[in-house]
């Protein structure tokens, strides 16, 4: 009831408002005027855009918080996953604040960047900021990106004041899209504890299937690069995905996950992206480090 | 005055779902239907946004169908369209995330989807609002009629599940059914669409087309006649 009092007042005061009295005697005017005149023309124009554009920017507006909720919710969700720190039904924000830490690196140097505020920090629009990123010669790029950013987010899992694992992000162009994700790591920075991908468009069922918690669970264990003669680990990856099944009696079943069957493009793609990343050019020099250091320590 | 407007209601709601089907008749809105029917999930999803667009944009255009000026009618019922897709968009993204992830660029499509178009133009330009509004919404229901029986066929077939719940075991997880990824991919929309279409034209022969010109027989001398 009181509601509608002040409904009323405000039309009254609409009424003995001179501007809207004016408003409402060219309203009439442009109405009765015929389709097809031009100032009807231009008015109804004018009109139908000041509507439309209110409608479209009150629900672009009013819908923000949820959306960027969802996709901040979506992230940490796929970090706790890649983790295998995800839970049915536990809280997945309390979840990843206990567990998780984000640390920016310095891709050039594989040094931590203490200066930089790593939650609010985004990686994905750095690689967009000519500023933050640099352009990835075309003999280099095979995982077709163009553009890195130079700064990477990392996450690192902790347990009882240890690095559990080491969550890396990962992108690179499949068959129909570029492949967003993330490789998780043992602390050794060889052997693979799981990788995920949150943003892909790949063909549903084949190439999709990246997503595929069973296929996803072969990654388990694989060792990145290969050992070399001196007990060393190999500069470039060896990781990398095959046609077929991997057969684990044959030499060099370490570094070979399962092709996805139907999806050759996609499989290249992820075997591309995962050789850039795990190169010098990605995350080989912050892995070294890390090795050297022996995670307790970050 | 109150059952007639039933009437035109009943007819608005009802032809669009087999006599007038705006995919298996007029043809339209095909490249939708080819692109998100792989999942029951996502095409549940495209039906109601685009059920609620079209008859949102209709109800819109009827009402204002009077003042439009010819000269700028598509422009005005594009925008009407536009950003009521938008909004679509827009409430998808912050309330069912996941889906608006993987239906993606489709939503937005849905502004050059011809059935949209197609209504306000053939339809609300000239009815008044609550009957475009009816309209739009049975014509809604007659694309996600298609939409949901493709669905049907292609989750099932191309990966043994119906909205992500497991139907036929599949070979790989050590059961029978060996999917069909013919059936993933979207020229599979198109065979089972032409299927359809084939059998509703065997059930209703009125919905057949004559053909626009005949080839004549050489004996009927140098053709011509007509």
């Amino acid at each position: 009831m009181l509601k509608c009092e002040q409904f009323n007042k405000i039309c009254d005061k609409l009424d003995s408002c001179e501007h809207y009295q004016k408003f409402k005697v060219y309203k009439d005017k442009i109405l009765a005027l015929g389709n097809d005149s031009l100032e009807k023309t231009i008015a109804i124009a004018v009109a139908l855009c000041l509507v439309c554009a209110v409608l479209v920017s009150f629900s672009a507006v009013a819908l923000k918080p949820l959306q960027v909720h969802n996709k901040e919710l979506d992230m940490k969700q796929n970090i706790l996953d890649v983790a295998g720190l995800l839970q049915e039904g536990s809280d997945i924000d309390s979840a990843f604040s206990e567990k998780i830490e984000a640390k920016i690196v310095d891709l050039e140097t594989g040094d931590y960047v203490e200066d930089m505020n790593a939650d609010e920090y985004d990686q994905r629009k750095a690689a967009k900021d000519p500023a933050l990123s640099v352009a990835i010669p075309k003999d280099k790029d095979i995982a077709h990106i163009r553009v890195k950013a130079k700064y990477a987010k990392v996450f690192l899992v902790k347990e009882d004041g240890a690095i559990k694992s080491i969550i890396l992000p990962v992108n690179g162009y499949g068959l129909w899209s570029t492949l967003y994700g993330f490789l998780s790591v043992d602390p050794d920075g060889q052997t693979v504890q799981s990788i995920n991908f949150y943003d892909q468009a790949e063909t549903p069922g084949l190439g999709g299937e990246v997503v595929n918690p069973t296929w996803r669970a072969l990654w388990k264990g694989k060792k990145v690069y290969a050992e070399t003669e001196q007990a060393a680990l190999s500069e470039e990856p060896a990781l990398s995905l095959i046609k077929g099944v991997v057969d684990s009696a044959k030499p060099g079943s370490q570094h070979q996950v399962d092709g996805l069957a139907g999806a050759t493009l996609t499989s290249t793609g992820v075997t591309n992206l995962v050789k850039y990343w795990m190169s010098k050019e990605g995350f080989a020099p912050y892995l070294a480090k890390v090795r050297t250091v022996k995670g307790a320590q970050l | 005055m109150s059952d007639i407007l039933n009437d035109e209601t009943k007819k608005v709601l009802t032809t669009p779902l087999v006599n007038d089907n705006p995919i298996t008749l007029q043809v339209l809105g095909i490249c939708s239907a080819l692109a998100v029917t792989s999942q029951m999930s996502t095409s549940l999803i495209m039906a109601l946004a685009l059920t609620s667009v079209t008859a949102c944009s209709s109800a819109a255009i009827s009402s204002i169908r009077n003042h439009i000026p010819s000269s700028i009618r598509i422009i005005v019922q594009m925008t009407i369209i536009a950003s009521l897709v938008i909004v679509v968009d827009q409430i998808l993204k912050a309330f069912a995330y996941e889906i608006s992830k993987q239906l993606s660029v489709f939503v937005g499509l849905i502004i050059t989807n011809c059935i949209v178009m197609g209504r306000a133009e053939a339809y609300a330009m000239k009815n008044p609002p609550l009957e475009s509004f009816m309209d739009g919404i049975g014509n809604g229901l007659g694309y996600s009629l298609i939409l949901i029986v493709v669905a049907f066929f292609r989750e099932t077939l191309g990966s043994g599940k119906l909205l992500g719940i497991e139907v036929f075991k599949l070979t790989k997880d050590g059961g029978w059914y060996d999917p069909n990824g013919l059936m993933l991919l979207p020229p599979s929309a198109f065979f089972i669409i032409g299927l359809i279409i084939w059998s509703v034209r065997q059930w209703k022969p009125k919905q057949v087309e004559q053909a626009e010109f005949k080839i004549m027989s050489i004996a009927h001398g140098e053709g011509g006649h007509h």
